[in-house]
This record gives structure tokens, sequence and C-alpha cells, in this order.
């Protein structure tokens, strides 16, 4: 199957600011990329240029078969977009809303009213329909905002950190219906700040950092490349530290780390659940209390501290004009 | 909330929409819905369509009774004269106040992820702004004639007949659809509805006092008497006192006020053609 976003050398510079500074992408038709990256990455950059909001400075992209600059209308046609914010008219009821869209995707009014109907009832906003979405709340905007990308059924999704200002209510029914999409055979082109959500909804993982493709990998690549699993004990009595971190010494494979405060050791391992029994079983025999004892994998967290030494949430706003200031947007408007 | 349940059995495929190469057809189809939308919009909030009314209706009643004694127009100072004379002012005027209702309106949507929606759909790319300046065109229609009710009832009246009397409301509109167009490009331009709604008010209040409107420039220093009889908004003026046979009209040498009915329909064309080809143009290429 040919990609149905292929992306080659993507560049844009605002001003001085290299917002996207080469960026190569391929999403194979039916499966899902994850952009993953902090704030200022560049993500929204490179979603904008594929749904051809924004003119790339180089490098050329096709999306659904057509390119991006010379055929806009084309991928227009066939592409579906939610971005950052919802992209909804308040003073028009969800129907409105939605059968506005349709007629502009340029469907027949009887087509897009009915299209309107049955996307409404799927995305559980029936009952809502014939409401102002000034009244919605965040999530059913959101899902409003969804339908009214999914009006011709295209068949590429691109969508700009779908659940970010949601609640994990909302968040993880968002997932559902993302991935019932996803099932249906649509390609998807994700960006997100939540490690938690690319980890649970990409097939393939791009992480983002200054504009530039970092590190790319299935989940459990790049996993893999952020090191060792973690044996953490949290002994019982503080004076057993120093014996459970020989203990730990001679079963782990490296250094022990130990924070006295909390009681808790830590110490790589390579070995998996059988090292754990093992490491029980010594402390045991040496009459150690344990409070709490764990086998910790790496996390897409641990993989973007180890790729960038940023903690993801906590990067610098490097990126050009205004786009942290709009992030904060959508949960100032939800909170009305 | 429930998590929304989705049919995981294929739905019946849309059709891909047909592949409409643009052109007029498709422009004028997206520019209806756009305004179909933005003047239901309106009535979601009627209190914009009652102040838009209002406000004109005060400034008739106010210029007339606060103003009407005192000014000299034809050689008389009656306020009935006056209150003809005004009244042409007065729709002028309203019409051009329209520029920042647009201008706010499209900052706004601007400024909101619905822009980025429209701008990723394959939509005739001028049809949100053709469709917000056509929804404005109609609002206007409608506080003119309001406001042409209101005129009567203080003694405003044409006297040149019907088709005449058509015309000149004819003229009066287009100029405002004409200003409509710069408040859009405004409204591309700055993209914060707060700039795009309290900056036209700089240049609008100037523009319709430094003209026929209100008072005979005849009795201006010379050099604003010049800007007063080049100003487009002075000709749709006089071209109305023309054409509905009312009191004051000019009579000065400057090329706009002796063809006050062609400069009108000019400067009011530029406009359109110069603002709507720039405020495209820069949607095209917004970014929100």
């Amino acid at each position: 199957m040919p990609d149905a976003i292929y992306a080659e050398g993507l560049v844009k510079h605002f001003g001085d600011v290299r917002a996207v500074d080469g960026v190569d992408l391929a999403v194979p038709s039916g499966s899902v990329l994850g952009l993953l990256g902090p704030n200022g990455a560049g993500k929204t950059t490179v979603v904008r240029m594929l749904t051809t909001l924004l003119k790339p400075d180089a490098g050329h992209a096709r999306v659904a078969g057509f390119d991006v600059a010379k055929n806009p209308n084309d991928v227009r046609r066939n592409i579906g977009l939610s971005g950052q914010f919802a992209a909804v008219d308040d003073y028009l009821t969800g129907r409105e809303n939605l059968q506005m869209v349709g007629q502009l995707y340029q469907l027949s009014r009887r087509d897009a009213k009915a299209r309107a109907g049955v996307l409404l009832e799927r995305f559980d906003l029936g009952d809502a329909a014939d409401r102002t979405a000034k009244t919605y709340s965040g999530g059913m905007r959101r899902r409003l905002d969804l339908a009214a990308a999914l009006i011709v059924q295209p068949t590429v999704m691109v969508m700009d950190e779908p659940t970010t200002g949601l609640d994990p209510r909302n968040r993880q029914a968002l997932w559902d219906v993302i991935q019932e999409l996803v099932k249906g055979g649509t390609t998807l082109l994700l960006t997100t700040q939540y490690l938690e959500e690319a980890d649970h909804l990409a097939h393939d993982i791009c992480v983002v950092n200054n504009g530039l493709v970092i590190a790319r990998g299935t989940a459990d690549q790049l996993k893999a490349r952020s090191g060792h699993e973690r044996v953490e004990v949290v002994v019982h009595e503080r004076e057993d530290i120093v014996t459970a971190s020989t203990v730990l010494r001679t079963h782990g494979h490296g250094e022990v780390t130990v924070e006295e405060h909390t009681r808790k050791l830590t110490v790589p391992v390579t070995g998996g659940a059988r090292l754990l029994a093992d490491i029980i079983r010594s402390l045991d025999e040496l009459d150690i209390t344990i409070d709490d004892i764990g086998l910790r994998r790496p996390t897409l967290d641990d993989v973007f501290i180890a790729l960038t030494g940023h903690v993801a949430e906590a990067a610098e706003p490097a990126d050009a004009g205004g786009s942290v200031q709009t992030k904060n947007l959508p949960t100032k408007e939800m909170a009305k | 909330m429930t998590a929304p349940t989705v049919p995981t059995t294929p739905t019946a495929p849309v059709a891909v929409p047909p592949r409409a190469g643009g052109g007029f057809g498709q422009s004028v189809r997206d520019s209806i819905v756009i305004a179909k939308t933005n003047l239901l919009r309106l009535t979601r909030v009627p209190e914009v369509i009652i102040f838009t009314m209002i406000q004109p209706v005060i400034f008739v009643v106010m210029f007339s009774y606060v103003f009407g004694g005192s000014m000299n127009v034809g050689g008389t100072a009656a306020p009935s004269v006056y209150r003809e004379f005004l009244m042409v002012g007065i729709f002028a005027q309203t019409v051009v106040f329209a520029t920042v209702t647009s201008s706010g309106a499209i900052a706004h949507d601007m400024s909101k992820g619905l822009i980025d929606r429209f701008r990723s759909l394959p939509m005739a790319r001028g049809a949100v702004l053709s469709g917000r300046t056509f929804a404005d065109l109609v609002l206007m229609t409608f506080t003119v004639i309001v406001l042409a009710i209101v005129g009567a009832l203080v003694g405003w009246r044409f006297h040149e007949g019907v088709p005449k009397a058509l015309a000149a409301f004819g003229l009066v509109i287009l100029l405002g659809y004409a200003f409509t167009w710069v408040g859009a490009l405004i409204g591309v331009s700055v993209r914060s509805p707060e700039a795009a709604s309290s900056a036209p008010m700089l240049w609008i209040l100037p523009v319709t006092f430094i003209s026929n409107a209100f008072v005979d420039p005849g009795q201006m220093t010379p050099w604003l008497r010049h800007v007063a009889d080049w100003n487009p908004f002075s000709a749709t003026v006089q071209a109305g006192r023309e054409l509905f046979g009312n009191p004051g009209v000019r009579t000065s040498d400057a090329w706009p006020m002796e063809n006050a009915v062609l400069a009108s329909l000019i400067y009011s064309v530029v406009i359109i053609v110069v603002c709507r080809t720039l405020a495209v143009r820069k949607y095209r290429n917004a970014t929100s």
C-alpha cells in the first residue's frame, strides 16, 4: 500500500525561528502516526503544512495521493482536520454546524443534512443537536469538531492535540472514537504532548523537538532505547537500607540509587520478573520487611527525557510567536 | 458522558464530492452558505440587530433636534429643512458604520479555530469573506428601511419620484457594501476582535464628518473644503440629495460634486475591487 501521508524535507521558518527544520514522514495507509513533542516543537506547523494551511518554505508533501502545494484542493477534498481549537461556531446548533461544513465540502444540501444526522447520533450528540454549540461542554465541542472533520469520511484524518484540555473521562471517550475510526481503515496523523496518548493510539511515533524528528519507531522500540528496566524496593525499616542495597547490587546491573526519606532503593536490572522473585527471596532470607517492590519498565516519559534532556511538559517556549499562548486558549474557553 | 458508540460495520460510503473545479458557480454557492450561516448567527444574538437599528435612529433624533435650529441650509435655518438635508447624511453614515460590524466579526472568526476549518475545506477561497459581507449587506438594507421610516416620521420626503429614490438608496447601499470590504480587509489584517472593532472608528468619524453630510462644506477652511469635496462619502451624500430632491445640494466645481452619481458609483466600485482583492489575498495567506 502506498503511503497516505508522505513528506520529505519539510521546512518552515517564521522570521529567524526555524519552526520546522527538515522533517520527513511516511504514514502507510490505514496506520496511525503519532507526532510527539513538547510545546513549540513544531508539531502544529507540520500539521498546518500537511493540511494546506501553510506553504512549506522547502520540501514537499503528498497527502492522500496529492501534492499539498500543487493540488491543495484535491488534498482538502480527501482529508479531515481536527485542529487544536474545536472549530465550532458557537452561535449555530450542532446540526447547523455540521450541515454548513458538509455543504462546504460540496455535498448537496440533502446529503449534508443526512450526513449531519448520522454523525450527531454516532457521536452521542443527538439530544443536543438543536442546541447552540455555546451551551456544549468541552468534550461535546471536541466531538462536534471531530464529527465535522468526518463529514465526507476522509481517507486521511489529521488531529492536532485532540485531547488537550479534556478531562480524563472525555479523553478516554475520544480515544475510543479514534480507535474505532482507525479500525474502519482511516489513516491518522495525530500530534500530542501526552506520551501516554501516543503510546495508546499510535502504531508509529515520531518524537519531534526544535523542528526536527529526533527519534522514530514503535512505542516499544523507543522504550527499548531508553535503557533498562528497574526494580524499585521500599523497605519498612530505615536501618535495613544498607543491607538491602547490598542485595540489590548483587542482583542488579549498575548503581543502586537510594532515597533515604522514602526508604526507596532503585537498581537497573536485566532479567525482568524472574529476577524480581530472586530479590524478594534474598530480602526475605535476611529478614528485611518490604513495603513495596516493583519492576518498572521505561515509559515514553523516560524516552523523552533520555532523548531531549527535558521533561516533556516543561520544555521551554522556544517557538514562533504566540503558539504557547494559543495552546492555553482551549482550556480557557472550556472553562467558560 | 457515555462513550459514543461507533458502528464498526463500514457505513455506506459517502460519494466523494464532485470534482467541482471551483469556478464562479461554486464561489456563489459557498458564499450563500456562509452568508446564510452569518444571518442565522445574527438571529441568535438579536441584541446586535436591535443596537444596529437603534443607533442611527438616535442620530436622526439628536441631530435634527439639537442642531436643527442652528443650521443654515440653502439660506434658511428652518429645522424642517435641516432634517431633510440631514437624512441622506445619516443614511450614508449608518451604512459606513457597518464596517465596524464586518471587521469585528471577521477578526473574531479569524482568531478562532473556525478559520482553519474553512481554509482546510475544498471551498471557494473568497467565500468566507463574500458571505460575511453579503450578510452585512442584508442587515444594512433592513437598517436603511427602518431609518427611512423614522426619517419620514420626522418630516423627510423624497421629491423626484420612486425610481430616483430607489437609485439613491442603491448608491447608499453600494457605498455601505464597499465599506464592508474595507471592514473585511481590516478584519483579516488585525486579527484581534477588539482592535478590529475600535480601529475603524479612528477614520470613520473624520470620513463622515469632514464631508457634506451634516454641514455645508462651503463654510469650512479651504483645505478642509477640498478634502470634503473629494471625499467619496460626500459624493454619495451629494448624489442622494440630488436623487431624493432634498435641499442643500452643493454647488462646487470639484468634479465629484458636479458628477455626484457617477463619482459615487466609481468610488464604491474601486473600493470594492481594491479591498476585496487585498482582503481575499490576505485571507488565503493568513495563519490564525
